[in-house]
């Protein structure tokens, strides 16, 4: 079963509900956590995991032999994102435009352009005790986030219960995130902020036809907007968190709620057992 | 003209409030909203809008069932996996062509990509240029640097002194369009080591785009030892912290109100420390 934990706007707790029902569930289940939001990472923070390999995520951006290059223009013509240009007598690359498309060298008659790789980011992959554990780093500088989203994506293993802890948002690293995931959870706060993203977050599931249900994290700092939207919307509420300093100095540092507060651990059971029968309810009406 | 830009990595650590209270301070400015993906700011400084205008990512591939014949080149060639059963996944689709240009059928064709709107409007503090893009879109870079564009221009135009912009989380795509070229960055922080660990890749990404950097610290005594050393990495990166701000229950309730903290409760601890943060952001400025 996979699981993606999504937010729409960031700092909602995204991290902190994908660890904690990670921990809880390595208790007697095989589990593996993703860590999808490339551009910052957190989750190797809380769980600690031990990294055994790196794998490099790249893109083959173009190599222009000039002796060979006619200087027709071809490829400028064909490159979508403006990423080579025939100037005058050279040939230009702008490698961090480039998305890898490879329609330069298609596109040139002569032969003339090659591939090379460029580094674009990182997956580190290891253990956290029992949890199989692999995130994604985008290279600093670098813009394109949704490959390295998609290679820690296929690092999913079905045989164990999979916990995407995903990028905030709802553009295309958010999509790549959560696409294909049994249910998505949505952890919003209750305030205009929270409710004006979590109606953009409902709005992408509901595109890609992903079941998912909401959690409110600091729930007593705010008003019922949430609580009001979901009843209207017919959306299922399946945790609420009320703000608590101790809890939130513990997240400071870097600690797990149920680690330092085991009796929190009854919590994130009943959360996995809600999570089951919304799976299953959600597979029966589909069937 | 200058242009601040205010940013974090990490999401949530109090941005758009910030931008809604520097909007309520600052005299002579045009405002931006960038984070075109999950945009706040008008929530604070609720905006009527002016002008709306159209935005068109790179145009989408769609397949003509008529005339496809199957051949498998376009599956071949795409090397975003968007292409199956001879149909073409829009969200998937990047826009790059190469199976319009590789399709000897001639049964490929770049459809036009409606992908978000952005707008010119009128606030209680002065005109505001923000976006929506669509749902599951791709190129926000480039929605970033067109609402960029639109409030230079406007700020230029009218002789405003600066541009205050609300930037995006993270630091790919949208944080790149909207970094590049701004006179100054301030990265609001949070006491983490969630907090740390994100500010010191931002910090990585503007050194490298050589943009001169403040650093604030809010909900400070949550962690006050986190906090310290967060002040101790800056020192190292000899990046100055401009202030801190505490935890403070008037910054949520000014939010729930929909107003800028300086406004709904100007006496607040949070007010007058973002006050004072924002007279080292103008010093810095200048």
């Amino acid at each position: 079963m996979i699981i993606a934990v999504a937010s729409g706007k960031g700092g909602t707790g995204k991290t902190t509900i994908a660890t904690n029902l990670a921990l809880t569930l390595a208790e007697n289940l095989p589990v593996q956590v993703l860590d999808c939001d490339t551009e910052e990472p957190n989750a190797h923070l809380f769980l600690k995991p031990t990294f055994e390999t790196t794998e490099e995520v790249q893109i083959k951006i173009p190599v222009v032999n000039e002796a060979r290059c006619l200087k027709c223009g071809r490829c400028t013509e064909v490159c979508a994102f403006h990423a080579i240009a025939v100037m005058g007598k050279r040939v230009l690359t702008f490698p961090e435009l480039c998305h890898g498309c490879g329609g330069c060298l298609l596109a040139c008659p002569t032969g003339a352009i090659k591939e090379a790789p460029k580094k674009i980011g990182v997956v580190e992959l290891g253990y956290a005790g029992t949890i199989k554990f692999a995130h994604g780093k985008l290279a600093v500088g670098t813009p394109l986030a949704s490959p390295v989203v998609k290679a820690v994506r296929e690092k999913a293993e079905r045989q164990r219960v999979v916990i995407i802890d995903a990028p905030p948002g709802t553009s295309c690293s958010v999509v790549n995130s959560v696409s294909g995931a049994d249910y998505c959870l949505l952890v919003t706060e209750p305030t205009p902020f929270g409710l004006n993203d979590l109606v953009l977050a409902v709005g992408m599931v509901r595109k890609l036809g992903l079941p998912f249900g909401v959690i409110i994290n600091r729930s007593d700092q705010g008003d019922r907007r949430i609580e009001e939207y979901c009843r209207a919307e017919k959306i299922p509420i399946l945790l609420k968190i009320p703000f608590n300093r101790r809890l939130a100095a513990l997240y400071a540092r870097g600690g797990c709620i149920v680690e330092e507060y085991p009796e929190w651990k009854e919590t994130f059971r009943d959360l996995w057992q809600r999570l089951q029968r919304e799976v299953g309810y959600e597979r029966a009406i589909s069937n | 003209m200058k242009e601040l830009l205010v940013i974090s990595g990490k999401g949530g650590t109090g941005k758009t409030s910030f931008v809604g209270s520097f909007a309520a301070l600052a005299q002579d400015k045009v405002l931006a909203d960038c984070d075109v993906d999950a945009a706040n700011l008008h929530l604070l400084l609720k905006p009527r809008v002016k002008e709306r205008y159209e935005f068109y990512g790179l145009d989408k591939a769609y397949i003509d069932p008529e005339k496809c014949t199957e051949c498998g080149k376009c599956l071949q060639l795409c090397r975003f996996n968007a292409i199956s059963n001879f149909r073409v996944d829009p969200i998937g689709c990047e826009g790059c062509q190469v199976c319009y240009y590789a399709c000897e059928e001639g049964a490929i064709e770049m459809r036009p990509n409606l992908s978000g709107y952005w707008f010119v409007s009128e606030t209680a503090y002065g005109p505001l240029i923000h976006a929506k893009l669509g749902l599951a879109e791709e190129n926000s870079g480039k929605l970033v640097s067109k609402v960029r564009q639109a409030a230079r221009e406007l700020a230029e135009r009218q002789g405003y002194a600066y541009v205050l912009v609300d930037g995006p989380p993270g630091l790919g795509c949208p944080v790149i369009s909207s970094l590049t070229g701004v006179d100054l960055a301030l990265i609001i922080t949070e006491p983490s080591v969630a907090g740390l660990h994100d500010l010191e890749r931002l910090l990585g990404l503007c050194n490298h785009f050589k943009v001169p950097t403040l650093v604030c610290i809010n909900k400070w005594d949550l962690a006050p030892e986190i906090s310290q050393q967060v002040e101790e990495f800056c020192r190292k990166k000899r990046i100055r912290v401009a202030g801190k701000v505490p935890f403070d229950d008037s910054l949520i309730e000014a939010s729930i109100q929909g107003e800028p903290v300086v406004i709904r409760d100007p006496e607040s601890k949070a007010s007058k420390n973002i006050s004072s943060v924002w007279d080292t952001v103008l010093e810095a400025l200048a």
